[in-house]
């Protein structure tokens, strides 16, 4: 037996009741587009993630992040105001460990990776500005 | 400078106190949780964030955070741990693991010994950082040629306990932190060594004109490593934000690091992601919801508290629960020994005296001090008994303190007894029989010759009398015998 | 069908064939082929030939040699092997040596493996091609020219060139499945929690598990039922025993219940002869005596737009510890800041860089609900819709990939069409459901095809158990 997709199937909206499938389009969208990001906001955010760009690099990423943006714009304009986010998968809940000492890593070994050492320590450049 | 801030302006101030607790273990990872080690020995995948560590919450950081939650009165919830996010090298995976928008416990208060409640707005967990050492310029972090970064302390367990801006002054201030360690070390989450960094305290303060009711735009300080140092922040970070408005400045809203050196507050450099945490739920990690029967257990198991323990000796002894000698016997742990006094039936509000002044006396001397509750108790009924005289009976207690032993014994072996009542009058009787007209004179209302009695009495016994019974031994006589008319 | 992993560790526990014969056969493959392909980023010739070894003295001395005795297993190179550089095919980890075992590891070589090597991939997992590492590209063993898939190209193509007789991958979109498809071999993906996560270096962790590569599905049955189980190091695995995932193999798919997924059927891009592959799938099953019919699971089409929300986030926070501080690359920098930078900028690729960028984006000031958090709730729904569609059937079935192999840098210029290529496999990682690819014949271009097949969590057993039944049915020899 053959699966026939003649009739585009029932879907259920997220609000209830039955639409037919419009297979045409990927997405549901409304006409509205995310905010397209701006080069000085892809500036601003290689900063916080410690990356440096170019200025060819800006310009190239800033049109690709802008294109990703944009298709996500289909969850943007969902209007799902009531539905509960899921960040796990499985709600488990109080997953804990006994207070027992385990064995610790060989100071050697730790070490050994590091770029730079001094005095058992991870040496690093200077720092200019306190831990916020 | 006061403790309650500068003349027409209120100091407004709330208080973040971070605690580390007193687990054996890390808050994800079973490296040891001690202070002082080798650097970089006690430390695993998980608390180094090695690439593919994933972090399982310690049971016991959890059990400690309750306590602190119930033992201020806290409602204890649901709660999620998020990651905070930016770059810090003392920060092994340049993420906090931290509680966000649900803490663990909330909307709680602390009751100082004055009485004034504090609203605590949140008692959270969270992870402590590693340790950095600035190397050069003297070791101030920005004139350093390089730093040296040691990890065992990543991945203590902290709650960090923000409360309310109730507090008022400098003073009230330190009380606070004073009043919460005293909490936090009874309920056995801490240690509360200042000095060692197991409590730190971050400050935020305001200033506004006296009778108003609006905050003020707020600064945060940091790196205050004692009480003196609190309390000197405080009123320098006050003086200089009522300095800026008074000259028609605004206070920018910043944090501010305090230099125990040169006595200021300097503003710190902050950069735009410091205001950019980018907090989101930590995947690795799942909800925590204690049991009712959890938060039941760790309520029943709770230790009487410092504000309780100052109810019950105020109402023993009879003075206020806010006076000095009721808050400095429990902050020493000697308030037992009053209710030990209360529960035999002996004077406690004497027993609160002795231990408030000499007992707490010899404690600062000493550092510690044990008494036996029974041996105090006796001391304490010979006193009120007049077996003792007050002189007699702080000299015991001085010797009961140092090498302990039996009232009774010590007095004896001392050759301390207060006189007997008959033999008191006697030697009453004989001091005004040698002062005929001294006595004239105090029958006819010089009262000021009293002392001078006294004085001739306590000469006469050898220090073995008690002068309180002697002056009234001395009044009634001259009631008795009326204004002389002769 | 006994695939090589059933066939070699039966003859190593039986005497019938030494460890290190199995082995040097492998590596014989690998030393003749593996130049052209790349599946490998490391050869681990030592390791093996001592757990080879070391197996073959357990079956000298009667001592039991574990399940997989002998098996050469291929490590997807973000599995931490202590003492063996582990790299995730980016700069910035160069020289990095855990000093520690990832728990599948452990399992692994308890159960008698043998290591063969680190599998190339995608820099940290992030990508659909293997194009994206720091190595170079894998290859496909089918055609040279094409991309494997990604981002466990490497643990893929090393299965179909028979340089390991399974192998570890890991999936957080697709990751596994999309390049099983790809190199014509069994890839499963399976329910969030039944395998720890620890030691797997962590690109998305709500989305990420590993699971195996495989020729057969009974041996990636196998492989999984090793691996799988409580661990306690992992907050997020599943506590309890869970039933052998191979539990309702040779069964048969008689009064099952399977429905084929409109939306993945009919997504955008999808190749004719993919979504005529899944027809054939669907007819099969149903010749078998299952229950076959459409079904709509409306909210899958808002998958990609979710997952480029979370897994982005995710990732630029699980990233932001290669600074150079305690382990692999540091350039350097006059303060700690520029020591940063100059580290991150030189040690990610431009993949990492674009999806570090975006997910820093989606979760800041401003952004969040609009992007991450709403795509939380868009998990949600997903989740709900595929609960309703498991009321009504025990499996799903869906293309696997919108296409068969691409060639290489075909799409590498624009990361959104890489992306789609996720379509398909990216709802049961937001779901946290188990899915599975098969092959199931060829594309016009001679290239295998998979169909995936979806099963609810912990939904291993039946899932394999259909799986089986498209293998067996599967279209043999080439272009169908
Ligand atoms: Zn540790």
């Amino acid at each position: 037996m053959r699966v026939a997709y003649l009739d585009p199937p029932l879907e259920r909206s997220p609000g209830g009741g039955c639409r037919r499938v419009d297979r045409g389009r990927p997405g549901r969208y409304d006409g509205r587009v995310a905010q397209p990001i701006s080069e000085d906001e892809v500036a601003h955010v290689a900063r916080l993630a410690r990356l440096e760009l170019s200025q060819a690099e800006l310009e190239q990423y800033t049109s690709q992040l802008a294109q990703v943006l944009e298709h996500a714009a289909d969850i943007e304009a969902l209007e799902i105001e009531g539905v509960p986010p899921t960040a796990h998968p499985f709600p488990l809940v109080n997953v804990l460990r006994e207070d027992v000492p385990r064995p610790c890593l060989d100071r050697d070994e730790v070490l050994a990776q590091a770029p730079d050492v001094d005095q058992d320590r991870f040496r690093i450049p200077r720092i200019l500005g306190e831990a916020p | 400078m006061s403790g309650t801030g500068p003349e027409g302006w209120e100091v407004v101030i709330g208080l973040e106190v971070h605690c580390e607790l007193r687990t054996r273990t890390k808050l994800f990872c079973g490296c040891p949780n001690v202070f002082g080690d080798e650097p970089n020995t006690n430390v695993c995948p998980v608390c180094l964030g090695l690439p593919g560590s994933l972090p399982v919450l310690n049971r016991e950081a959890v059990e400690l955070a309750l306590r602190i939650g119930r033992a201020l009165h806290c409602r204890v919830q649901s709660s999620v741990f998020h990651r905070k996010n930016y770059f810090y090298p003392d920060m092994p995976k340049d993420f906090q693991i931290s509680q966000y928008d649900v803490p663990v416990n909330a909307d709680g208060w602390l009751e100082l010994p004055s009485g004034k409640r504090v609203g605590i707005e949140r008692a959270h967990m969270e992870e402590d950082t590693g340790k950095t050492t600035h190397v050069g310029g003297g070791g101030r972090i920005h004139e350093a040629t390089f730093s040296l970064v040691d990890y065992n302390r990543a991945g203590v367990p902290l709650v960090e306990i923000v409360s309310a801006p109730d507090l008022r002054g400098a003073d009230e201030a330190r009380e606070y932190v004073e009043e919460l360690r005293a909490v936090l070390v009874a309920t056995g989450a801490s240690d509360g060594k200042m000095e060692e960094g197991s409590l730190r305290v971050d400050c935020n303060v305001s200033v506004r004109p006296e009778g108003t009711t609006e905050l003020g735009t707020r600064c945060e300080i940091k790196n205050m490593n004692s009480l003196r140092s609190l309390s000197r922040a405080v009123a320098y970070e006050a003086a200089r934000q009522v300095e800026v408005l008074t000259s028609g400045a605004r206070v920018v809203q910043e944090t501010r690091h305090w230099d125990e050196a040169d006595g200021r507050t300097h503003a710190m450099r902050s950069k735009e992601e410091a205001f950019d945490y980018r907090y989101f739920p930590e995947p690795d990690l799942v909800t925590l919801s204690p049991s009712d029967e959890w938060i039941s257990a760790v309520e029943a198991a709770l230790p009487v508290l410092p504000a309780e323990r100052r109810r019950r000796v105020a109402e023993a002894s009879g003075e206020a629960p806010g006076s000095e000698a009721v808050s400095t016997v429990v902050r020493l742990d000697l308030d037992d020994l009053v209710m030990a006094a209360s529960s035999a039936g002996a004077d406690a509000g004497l027993a609160l005296r002795r231990l408030a002044n000499e007992v707490a006396g010899a404690l600062a001397d000493a550092g510690r001090v044990s008494l036996d509750p029974a041996a105090f108790v006796e001391l304490v009924r010979m006193e009120q008994d007049g077996e003792l005289t007050p002189a007699q009976a702080r000299r015991v207690l001085k010797e009961l303190v140092a090498v302990g032993g039996a009232p009774r014994d010590i007095a004896g072996r001392l050759g301390l007894r207060s006189l007997g009542s008959d033999q008191l009058s006697s030697v009453v009787e004989q001091v005004v029989t040698d002062n005929p007209r001294e006595w004239e004179r105090f029958a006819g209302g010089d009262d000021k010759l009293v002392g001078f009695f006294v004085g001739k009495v306590k000469a006469a016994t050898g220090g073995n009398a008690d002068l309180r019974a002697a002056t009234e031994l001395l009044r009634g006589r001259r009631s008795q015998s009326g204004p002389s008319t002769t | 069908m006994t695939g090589p992993v059933e066939a070699i560790a039966r003859a190593v526990r039986q005497g019938e064939v030494r460890a290190v014969e199995v082995l040097a056969e492998h590596l014989g493959r690998i030393a003749r082929t593996e130049p052209d392909v790349h599946a490998f980023n490391l050869v681990t010739s030592d390791v093996a030939g001592r757990q080879a070894e070391e197996v073959d003295r357990a079956v000298a001395e009667g001592r039991d040699p574990g399940p997989l005795a002998g098996v050469p297993v291929a490590l997807k190179d973000l599995l931490c092997t202590r003492g063996v550089p582990t790299t995730c095919s980016s700069r910035v980890l160069e020289g990095w040596v855990p000093p520690y075992d990832a728990t599948v590891v452990t399992r692994l070589a308890e159960a008698g493996a043998v290591f063969v090597g680190k599998t190339n991939m995608d820099e940290f997992a992030m990508g659909s091609s293997t194009e994206h590492s720091a190595f170079g590209p894998t290859r496909n063993p089918h055609d040279l020219s094409r991309v494997p898939g990604g981002s466990s190209g490497g643990s893929a193509a090393a299965v179909a060139a028979g340089f390991a007789a399974a192998s570890l991958g890991s999936d957080t979109g697709g990751s596994i499945r999309q390049p099983a498809a790809l190199c014509g071999v069994v890839g499963a993906k399976p329910t969030y929690g039944l395998v720890s996560r620890y030691g797997l270096v962590a690109f998305a962790s709500s989305l990420d598990q590993i699971g195996p590569f495989a020729l057969t599905v009974a041996d990636a049955a196998m492989v999984l039922d090793v691996i799988s189980g409580h661990d306690e190091r992992d907050s997020t695995s599943l506590p309890g025993a869970q039933p052998s995932a191979s539990s309702r193999l040779g069964r048969g798919v008689a009064g099952l219940r399977v429905g084929v997924i409109a939306e993945l059927v009919g997504a955008d891009g999808m190749a004719p002869d993919v979504a005529a592959r899944v027809e054939e799938a669907a007819a099969a099953l149903s010749a078998a005596g299952a229950r076959v019919e459409p079904v709509s699971v409306p909210s899958v089409r808002y998958g990609l737009s979710a997952y480029y929300m979370i897994a982005p986030a995710e990732a630029s926070s699980n990233l932001a510890r290669y600074d150079g501080v305690r382990y692999g690359l540091r350039k350097p920098g006059a303060d700690i800041t520029e020591m940063y930078t100059a580290t991150r900028s030189a040690g990610f690729g431009a993949e990492v860089k674009r999806r570090v960028m975006l997910g820093t984006y989606a979760l800041s000031a401003g952004y969040y609900d609009a992007y991450y958090g709403k795509a939380q709730r868009v998990r949600t729904l997903i989740i709900r819709d595929f609960e309703d569609a498991y009321r009504s059937y025990d499996v799903l079935l869906s293309p696997t990939a919108p296409t068969t192999a691409f060639e290489l840098g075909a799409k590498t210029a624009d990361p959104l069409t890489m992306y789609l290529n996720d379509v398909c496999t990216i709802p049961s990682n937001l779901a946290g459901h188990p899915a599975v690819s098969v092959p199931f014949g060829r594309g016009t271009d001679g290239l295998p095809i998979g169909v995936q097949v979806l099963a609810p969590a912990l939904g291993e057993p039946v899932m394999f158990q259909v799986a089986e039944a498209l293998e067996a049915a599967a279209p043999t020899g080439g272009a169908a």
